[in-house]
Formats: structure tokens, sequence, C-alpha cells
């Protein structure tokens, strides 16, 4: 880190859609800072047409997800002198991959939830609340196993991540399959069956080459890699699971 | 049937797109230890795949009886050769020691993405090869 | 495709009797290079030897069956080429590995001297 620090950051933020450029700023930099309130001072100070996406700005919600110095990252949680190692640096800043850009830092994130319907990555359950609760055993290895990957909040910055979805268009990806191992594991779910035969392909489990960028990246750090990999050694058989 | 299964029919039904949309990785991306140990385990195996034919050929000429063989191992004497045979026992070992940590990952109980072994790919690559080096110029 | 043939598990299956079988080539191979090689001296050692002919061939049938799958992937990922046409070359690739392979440990243990 740097003894002074410049008074002021070079900042590359994506302007367009798909097709498009990066536009220089200069943002005035303070001594705590985090890339989302670059992108926020730039938007209310600098160039109010400036599109991108907030909400919780407290690494809660993962809506700010974006592509700082060509990671995948929640800016609201990457302070800049953790992307900026030395004086001179520029803060690239680029909406995630993998997804359609609408337009400059927002991206179309539909594709990315389809592919969590097409793997089968939602609850589906026999009881109503007519039914007394189940009883689910939080130390068996299932809801361990549930547990593990459970607090995934859809961000995108796994799937962002993953070279395989971007060489394999039918690839469901890390956050759908991670999911859906959530829901094999859960005893009350009543699909086992559809969802095993969704995610036993190509496009499935036998498509992840233990890459491993989606546990690098994860902001939660939930490992992605390890719920693939139990889906693999499902080697297509679906769990006990409720009577559908 | 339920809403979201007639929307994937429907999805499925329409053309479903060639290429992934949107922007790619570069190398920023792809600089952590993981990454490289499956480029190396890639294109290790690339290697292999394309040396094996040429191999089972080679052996193959020991069909034409002893002399025939012994004329094909004395042209693997050349340098080219033994430096190409010293490149593939070493992505051989590499190829080998990567591959077991990938199995160790899929059938074992998960253990973070097993750094260790991807050093160990490397100095074991190292070690074969070096090995086959000293046994073939000592 | 049926998971319990599907790509994947055949690769690892044959990635694990790989292991076994690559690790005792290394080894045999760093010994046997010192001093140079003669077709005497290996023809000397593997020839009607049931036991080699048992190895090599299990080895030759495992590289046959792990190789394709991982080229396919190749050519699917990098390349863009899919669908049966692919899967039709790897299948063939492998056969003609099995044989070229087979034919080789023949040459070595069951063939002239």
């Amino acid at each position: 880190m740097p003894t002074a620090s410049p008074t002021s950051l070079q900042v590359d933020v994506w302007r367009g859609a798909d097709e498009g450029e990066f536009q220089r700023f200069h943002v005035p930099r303070m001594e705590s800072q985090t890339v989302l309130d670059v992108v926020i001072h730039i938007q209310r100070h600098l160039d109010a047409t400036l599109s991108y996406r907030f909400a919780c700005r407290v690494g809660m919600c993962g809506s700010c997800a974006m592509t700082v110095n060509g990671r995948a990252r929640w800016t609201c949680r990457t302070h800049v002198t953790k992307v900026l190692r030395h004086g001179g640096d520029v803060l690239e800043i680029a909406p995630l991959n993998h997804l359609p850009v609408i337009k400059d830092l927002a991206t179309d994130m539909s594709g990315f939830f389809d592919k969590w319907r097409d793997a089968k990555s939602y609850f589906a359950g026999a009881h109503t609340r007519h039914e007394p609760a189940a009883r689910v055993d939080p130390t068996s290895a299932a809801r361990q196993a549930v547990d593990a990957g459970i607090e995934c909040i859809g961000c995108g910055v796994c799937y962002a991540s993953c070279d395989v979805v971007a060489w394999n268009p039918d690839y469901l990806g890390p956050a759908a399959l991670n999911r859906a191992w959530t829901l094999v594991n859960d005893v009350r779910d009543t699909q086992q069956q559809t969802r095993v035969a969704a995610i036993s392909n190509d496009a499935g489990c036998h498509s992840c080459h233990t890459l491993g960028s989606c546990t690098e990246r994860c902001p939660k750090s939930l490992a992605p890699t390890a719920s693939i990999a139990g889906l693999k050694r499902l080697n297509g058989k679906a769990p006990q699971g409720a009577q559908e | 049937m339920s809403e979201l299964d007639a929307a994937h029919n429907r999805s499925v039904a329409a053309d479903v797109p060639r290429k992934t949309p949107g922007r790619r990785a570069d190398a920023r991306a792809r600089n952590h230890p993981a990454w490289w140990a499956f480029l190396v385990h890639r294109l290790s195996g690339l290697a292999l795949a394309i040396f094996l034919p040429m191999h089972f050929w080679a052996l193959g000429t020991a069909l034409h009886g002893a002399a025939a063989f012994d004329s094909f191992l004395a042209v693997t004497q050349q340098p080219a050769f033994v430096f190409a045979e010293w490149g593939l026992v070493t992505l051989l070992a590499a190829h080998l020691i990567g591959g077991v940590r990938i199995l160790l990952i899929e059938y074992r109980p998960w253990s973070g993405l097993r750094k260790d072994l991807i050093a160990l790919t490397a100095g074991g690559a190292l070690v074969a090869g070096l090995a086959f080096a000293l046994s073939l110029t000592l | 495709m049926r998971a319990a043939l599907s790509g994947w598990r055949v690769q690892r299956i044959s990635a694990m009797v790989l292991a076994l079988c690559v690790s005792v080539h290394l080894v045999t191979m760093i010994i046997v290079v010192h001093g140079g090689l003669s077709a005497g001296a290996i023809l000397g050692r593997l020839h009607g030897n049931a036991a080699w002919a048992l190895f090599y061939a299990v080895f030759v049938l495992a590289a046959a069956a792990h190789v394709p799958v991982g080229l396919r992937r190749i050519a699917e990922e990098w390349l863009g080429w899919r669908g049966a046409g692919v899967f039709a070359v790897s299948v063939l690739i492998g056969l003609m590995l099995a044989l070229a392979g087979l034919r080789a440990v023949y040459a070595l243990i069951g063939g002239p001297l």
C-alpha cells in the first residue's frame, strides 16, 4: 500500500450494452471508500446517465455485483484499496460476465434464473399449513449438506466467474447446481426424481471441470464445487426424499 | 403441469442460444491455482492423447522382429526425441497427480480445492522428469 | 444418457485404473531407460510374459476408454463441435486406440522375436 495516496482515482466505467466502450472518470479519493461509493459518486455528481444496480449497500442482497478489475465482486464490500495496489492503477468497472448487458453496469439476469428453473432448483413439497411442521434433524448428514450451501442469495458472481458457462451455453451453472444440491438433501422435497434427471447430464453437473472459480469468488464463502461434486456422486440416482 | 414447467417447455421449444451472451473473463479472473491446475490437466491430457497413437505405432514395429525394432530404437536416441520423451514423462506425471486430485475432490468428503495437491502436481512432475533425465544420462 | 454409463463415469473409473497403471509404468520406464533401450532387453523382459500381457492389455483398454471423453470435451468447449457426430468420432477414436494398443502389446509379448 502506498504511503501517500493520490487525491483522485482514475476510473474506467463500461458504457453501452454488449457493444460499447470504457469511459474514464476522475473521482475524489477518500479515506475509506468502496467501489460502490465510486459508482454512486459518478452517477450523482459526474454523469447522471450512468445505469447501475444496488440496494442494501451492506453486503446482504448481492444486487451490486459487477466485474471490478477483471474479477466479479460485490462492489459494496470491495474497498478501493483492495483492488488498487499501486499509485497509478486504474479502477476498471464493468458489468457481470455471461449475461446480456442492458445498459452500462446493469445486466439481464433472466437467463441466470431460467437455469435455476431448468435445474429444478426450487422447492416442491406435499404438505400444507394444516399438517404438522416437518421434523428435520439439524445434525443429520443431509441437513448439514443443505446448511453448507443454503446461504446463496443468487447474486450471480459464481455464474459470471465460471468459464464453463462461457464455453457451454447449456451449462446450468454453479448457483443453480448448488441450490439443486441443497434440495437433493432436503427430506421434505417431492420432486427428487425430476430434479436428478434435470442435472445428471451434460447441461448439469457433469460439465463441471473443477475450475474452482465459483468457490474462489463466492462472496458468501460457499463452495459450489463441493455441491456439484455431491451431485456427481449421485450417479443419476435420486435420494429417498418425500413421496411425490 | 406447473407454471414453471410450462415456462421451461416454452423456452426449450424456442431457439436455444448458440452462444453464452455477454462479456467474457480474461486472464485476471483466471489467475488462481485451481484454474492453472485445470489448464495443466487439460493441455497435458491433449498432448498425451496426440502422443499415444504414435507410441502404439512405434511399439508395433516390434511385429517385424527384433532387428526392425532395434533400428527404430536407434532413431529415438536423437536429442529431439529424448527431449520429447522427457516432456511426456513430466506431463504424464502431472496429469496423473492432477487427476488424483480431481478424483479426491469428486469422491471424498469436501476438503477445499486441495491446493496442497496442486503443489504436489507441480513438484511430482518435476521429480518424475528429473528422475527420468538422471536415469537416462547417468 | 444413462448415468451408469455416462462419459463422466467411464472417464472416472478408467482414471482410477490408469492411476495404478501409470504409476507402475512411470517407475518401470525410469528404471528401464538407464543405459539405453534395446530391442533385446525389452523383448527379453516382456516376451511370453503373461503377467505383463495382462497388465498392458488392461492399461491399453483403460486408456482407450479414458482419452476419447476428454477429447470430446475439448472439442465441445473450445472448438464448439457438438452433437451425435462428435460423440461418434470419439467412440471411433477409442476403438482405434484399443486396436493399436493391443496390437502393440501383441507385438512385444506375443509376436516374433
